[in-house]
């Protein structure tokens, strides 16, 4: 008897093709589905979790989960405490990864990260059609878009890309090519009385540190920036890896050095890394016996350029609109870790969270609204504030909603001149407010501190008043009511 | 991905004149990813009336300076820089910076432009020469 296949989602034409696995891909696809729009799913893996089921390597995670928080689990506002699980409308899917968690930390291993998305997966369920490559991208004279996979041809209105930022990505520094990346670090017993050397001083460069500070004999960590621990909101390195950088401090013999790496050379069995000092101007000199490159990732966009898709970041995220689409109408949308090439404003320097699942879920949830009304005519279901509730609900938003703690200065909650209320990005929403309405988000400053921003459309120009921080960050006193009354 | 980009931005940058006098090391300093803005042509770099942007350096293509009291707008192009007023005073922009072609832009955040322009003094003084030059083409 001939083997038939049973995976979903055969070669042939959907709405929206979907690529990806992992906590993009799934999230996106649960949205779009309790939207309503028939789309296909495809996965080169062959198990959900994505990017979470190798890294990262030293199975330490950045983000909180709270199996208790001031919020209780299954409510809306427990989102906020909960930074790892995808979004659901169902109780029994919501907040699945603290079920998995021994609570040895507050942040969950890399393996109960992948538990929680594989059971979000399984018990949705998400349909996926594993094992199948996305390979070429091309648009048919429709106007469709064609993808072409390990599988046959796919042909849709709207795809989105959920492949992360996961390619291996090196700085043009001479002879790099013949050291090992971050993600071919080995077990750290490897490593032991050695002296490490780190190209970079970034997350992943600090999670080596962290990894290997037990074994090696020395780490020497080095880039041309200075790291920025002063504001942990603006800090390049999460509190989480900052355990190297306090040796490094405390002079227990770890460096962190600020150079601009010249070359790697081979020195016999050992390396030598070359480079001029940046804060402190003067050569530098190594011999070590190991050396890395963690100097980042690169998200896989193929053939997509020559569709018009532009990057950022030196050429590894692709550049997006506030709505995460390549260009307005392109129809290529991206969800997940590379959602992140939509910079929103960065006030006061401060970026937004799509880098990792608490932000981009949010994203996800978004963007699918966005694409299903502008690509399938599919209108998402709106709620409506009465003009004598606008006040409390606005301040409720801002103290307790889980999209704008999550995404500060990025997504807003907006209700329109006749009350319908959605969250939306808020570049987007401030290019196009649509005549009188009302946007607000949550803020925080170089100092530290966070505070309700309220932007007020007048169908002219948008007014920007921001209101005052509260020290157990509840915006929903009288003081709060009458300041926005007086605003609105 | 092209391993040359990161090079690429660093020539840019030594292409401009208000970094005209730094060293490879120091302009490999400054060619930081997240410092990196990539704007399509009409979004809106600088918004009117918001607290808390940066200072931009156009690093490819063109932007205009648009005031509501409807005079031409200003072109700014490849090594211009604005956002200045509003981040060294601290208020709110007064006009609207659009990208009118692609635009690729270095923004130094306002929180850490103070120490930017102390640690690299040349690029403050040309910043001043270049401030200064508008101060007169207003005056005469």
């Amino acid at each position: 008897m001939a083997s038939t296949d049973e995976r979903p989602f055969p070669p042939g034409d959907y709405p929206v093709v979907v690529v990806g696995s992992g906590p993009g891909g799934l999230q996106t696809s649960y949205c779009l589905s309790r939207l309503g729009v028939e789309h296909a799913v495809l996965s080169a893996d062959e198990e959900p979790g994505g990017m979470f089921r190798l890294y990262p390597i030293f199975q330490r995670l950045l983000s909180w989960s709270k199996p208790d928080a001031p919020a209780e689990r299954g409510a809306r506002a427990y989102e906020w405490f909960d930074h790892n699980s995808l979004l659901a409308e169902e109780a029994e899917h919501q907040a699945l990864v603290p079920e998995f968690m021994d609570r040895t930390f507050m942040v969950p291993s890399r393996p109960e990260m992948e538990q929680g998305l594989a059971a979000f997966a399984n018990r949705v369920p998400v349909s996926v059609r594993y094992s199948c490559r996305w390979e070429a991208t091309r648009r048919d004279d429709d106007g469709r878009l064609v993808l072409t996979t390990s599988d046959g041809e796919y042909r849709c209105r709207a795809a989105v890309f959920a492949v992360g930022v996961t390619t291996p990505w090196k700085s043009p520094i001479p002879g790099i090519e013949q050291v090992p990346h971050y993600v071919e670090c080995g077990d750290p017993p490897e490593y032991q009385g050695r002296r490490v050397f780190v190209v970079g001083k970034r997350n992943s460069a600090f999670e080596i540190a962290d990894g290997l500070l037990p074994w090696a004999r020395q780490v020497i960590l080095g880039s041309p920036r200075p790291v920025q621990t002063t504001v942990i909101a603006l800090s390049t390195v999460r509190v989480r890896y900052l355990q190297p950088y306090e040796d490094y401090g405390l002079g227990g013999g770890t460096f962190a050095l600020d150079l601009a790496v010249e070359r790697i050379e081979r020195r016999g069995e050992r390396w030598g890394v070359v480079g001029q000092g940046t804060t402190r101007p003067g050569p530098i000199d190594l011999e070590v016996d190991d050396v890395f490159a963690a100097t980042g990732f690169s998200a896989p966009l193929l053939d997509l350029p020559a569709l018009g898709v532009r990057t950022v970041a030196q050429g590894r995220i692709p550049a997006l609109t506030p709505f995460w689409e390549s260009a307005p109408g392109s129809g290529i949308y991206f969800a997940g870790n590379a959602t992140q090439g939509a910079a929103g404003l960065r006030k006061h320097g401060v970026g937004a969270s799509s880098a990792a699942v608490h932000g981009f879920r949010y994203n996800a949830r978004v963007m699918a609204a966005h694409l299903a009304a502008n690509h399938l005519g599919v209108r998402a279901p709106r709620e409506r504030v009465e003009r004598d509730r606008l006040v409390p609900y606005l301040l409720d938003e801002v103290s307790s909603a889980p999209e704008l703690w999550a995404q500060k200065s990025y997504l807003a909650r907006t209700v329109s001149e006749d009350g319908e209320t959605e969250i939306l990005p808020l570049a987007g929403w401030l290019d196009d407010p649509g005549g009188r309405s009302t946007a607000v988000a949550v803020e925080m400053n170089a100092a530290g501190e966070i505070y309700p921003a309220v932007y007020v459309a007048n169908g002219g120009g948008v007014r920007e008043i921001l209101l005052p921080p509260h020290e157990l960050n509840d915006f929903r006193g009288a003081d709060y009511e009458r300041e926005l009354r007086a605003v609105l | 991905m092209s391993v040359d980009a990161r090079d690429e931005l660093v020539r840019s940058l030594a292409g401009l004149a208000l970094f005209a006098d730094l060293g490879d090391p120091d302009l490999e300093a400054i060619a930081d990813p997240e410092w990196e803005r990539s704007f399509a042509e009409g979004e809106r770099v600088l918004r009117r009336g918001l607290s808390g942007g940066g200072l931009f350096v156009i690093l490819d293509g063109e932007a205009a300076v648009e005031i509501p009291d409807g005079s031409e707008p200003r072109r700014l192009r490849r090594g211009d820089f604005f956002g200045e007023v509003s981040t060294l005073l601290v208020c709110r922009p007064t006009a609207d910076v659009v990208a009118r072609t692609p635009l690729h832009c270095l923004e130094i955040p306002g929180p850490q432009l103070e120490a930017f322009l102390l640690h690299y003094p040349q690029v403050t003084y040309r910043m001043l020469q270049t401030v200064t030059r508008r101060l007169r083409d207003l005056l005469e």
